[in-house]
């Protein structure tokens, strides 16, 4: 149970990030909703969680401002005391070849998704420490162990997640904060609903679970990894993926 | 002066687990009160706690003794 526990959810109004915040507030958590635009479906996600008898917020950021993230720390802490689960889930595709990738597309995909990570994990680090406690998962990715082509700039930042994750795991482990990375497969979400139906048969053809996942595969490991079920791991990254990379 | 010493002594005691007679303007965190680099961080974000002040990253990074926590306080408080 994560009863009195306080998670922060990044990207949290819509897909596997709405999973997370509604499975760590059905073990007993308070959430804080994060989203980057969608203010209204961020409400309906706070609306969800409040309706299971939990308090909920959503704060808009975007994880690859640094004032931005500072100030949704600082309004978390306000709010609740304390933050125990930082789950940064927040991500963007912009997929192309390599020879037609343009530089700010690059940019984009690194800094949310690499940049981001490292600015929420660096803003909660000085509460976690503090209280010597601390649960902090980061959303990487199948492909940012296996790569893919027409994602370099995707792929590049999630192998980057999950070597921020072990350096990150390796500095705070004495203070009681433990970094876990999950790496999803093929999960159903608005980010692969734009994946053309031959992407699709091809792609689970590689899957020898033969399906996609849902986004509460996913949630349910992010949960564990939050529990003290899973208070002797440290630095890993889970494969979540149907068998797909092994 | 001798009030911020004795205030730093305390927290750095609770903070470092150290001996109190070890705590000297002179003494060096790592190398005298067997502190890590982590712990350093932790010191001075209790120092900035106690005393109410923002420590920027740079001089943050010049606090290595006791002294330099002690006169760094005293001119920015
Ligand atoms: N779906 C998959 O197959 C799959 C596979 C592997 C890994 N992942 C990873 O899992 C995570 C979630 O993916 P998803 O499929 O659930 O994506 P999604 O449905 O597209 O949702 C993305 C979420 O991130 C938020 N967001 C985007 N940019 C942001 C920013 N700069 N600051 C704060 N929030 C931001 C969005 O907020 P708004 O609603 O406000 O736009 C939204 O809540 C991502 O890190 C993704 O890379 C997904």
């Amino acid at each position: 149970m994560l009863t009195e526990k306080v998670a922060l959810v990044t990207g949290a109004s819509r897909g596997i990030g709405r999973a997370i915040a509604l499975e760590l507030a059905k073990e007993g958590a308070d959430i804080v909703v994060n989203y980057a635009g969608n203010k209204e479906r961020a409400e309906e996600v706070v609306k969800e969680i409040e309706e299971m008898g939990r308090k909920a917020i959503s704060i808009q950021a975007d994880v690859s401002d640094e004032i931005s993230v500072k100030k949704m720390i600082k309004d978390t802490i306000k709010e609740f005391n304390r933050l125990d689960i930082l789950v940064n889930n927040a991500g963007i595709t912009k997929d192309n070849l390599i020879m037609r990738m343009k530089e700010k597309d690059f940019d984009d995909v690194i800094n949310t998704n690499l940049k981001g990570v490292f600015l929420c994990t660096k803003a909660v680090s000085r509460q976690m420490m503090k209280q010597r406690y601390g649960r902090i998962i980061n959303m990487a990715s199948i492909v940012g162990v296996s790569g893919n082509p027409g994602q370099a700039n995707y792929v590049a930042a999630k192998a980057g997640v999950i070597g921020l994750t072990k350096s990150t795991a390796k500095e705070l482990a004495s203070r009681n904060i433990l970094v876990n990375a999950v790496a999803p497969g093929f999960i159903s979400t608005d980010m692969t609903a734009e994946l053309t139906n031959e992407q699709k048969e091809a792609m689970l053809k590689m899957i020898p679970l033969a399906k996609l996942g849902q986004p509460e595969d996913i949630a349910r490991v992010v949960r564990f990894l939050a529990s003290d079920d899973s208070s002797y791991m440290t630095g890993q990254t889970l494969h979540v993926d149907g068998g797909m990379v092994m | 002066m001798d009030a911020i010493f004795e205030k730093v002594k305390e927290i750095i005691v609770d903070q470092l687990e150290a001996e109190e007679d070890k705590v000297t303007m002179e003494a060096s965190f790592i190398d005298d009160l067997e502190a890590d680099s982590l712990d350093v961080v932790e010191l001075v974000m209790e120092l900035e706690d106690e005393f109410d002040m923002e420590i920027a990253e740079e001089d943050a990074e010049s606090i290595k003794t006791v002294g330099d926590a002690v006169n760094y306080i005293n001119s920015n408080r």
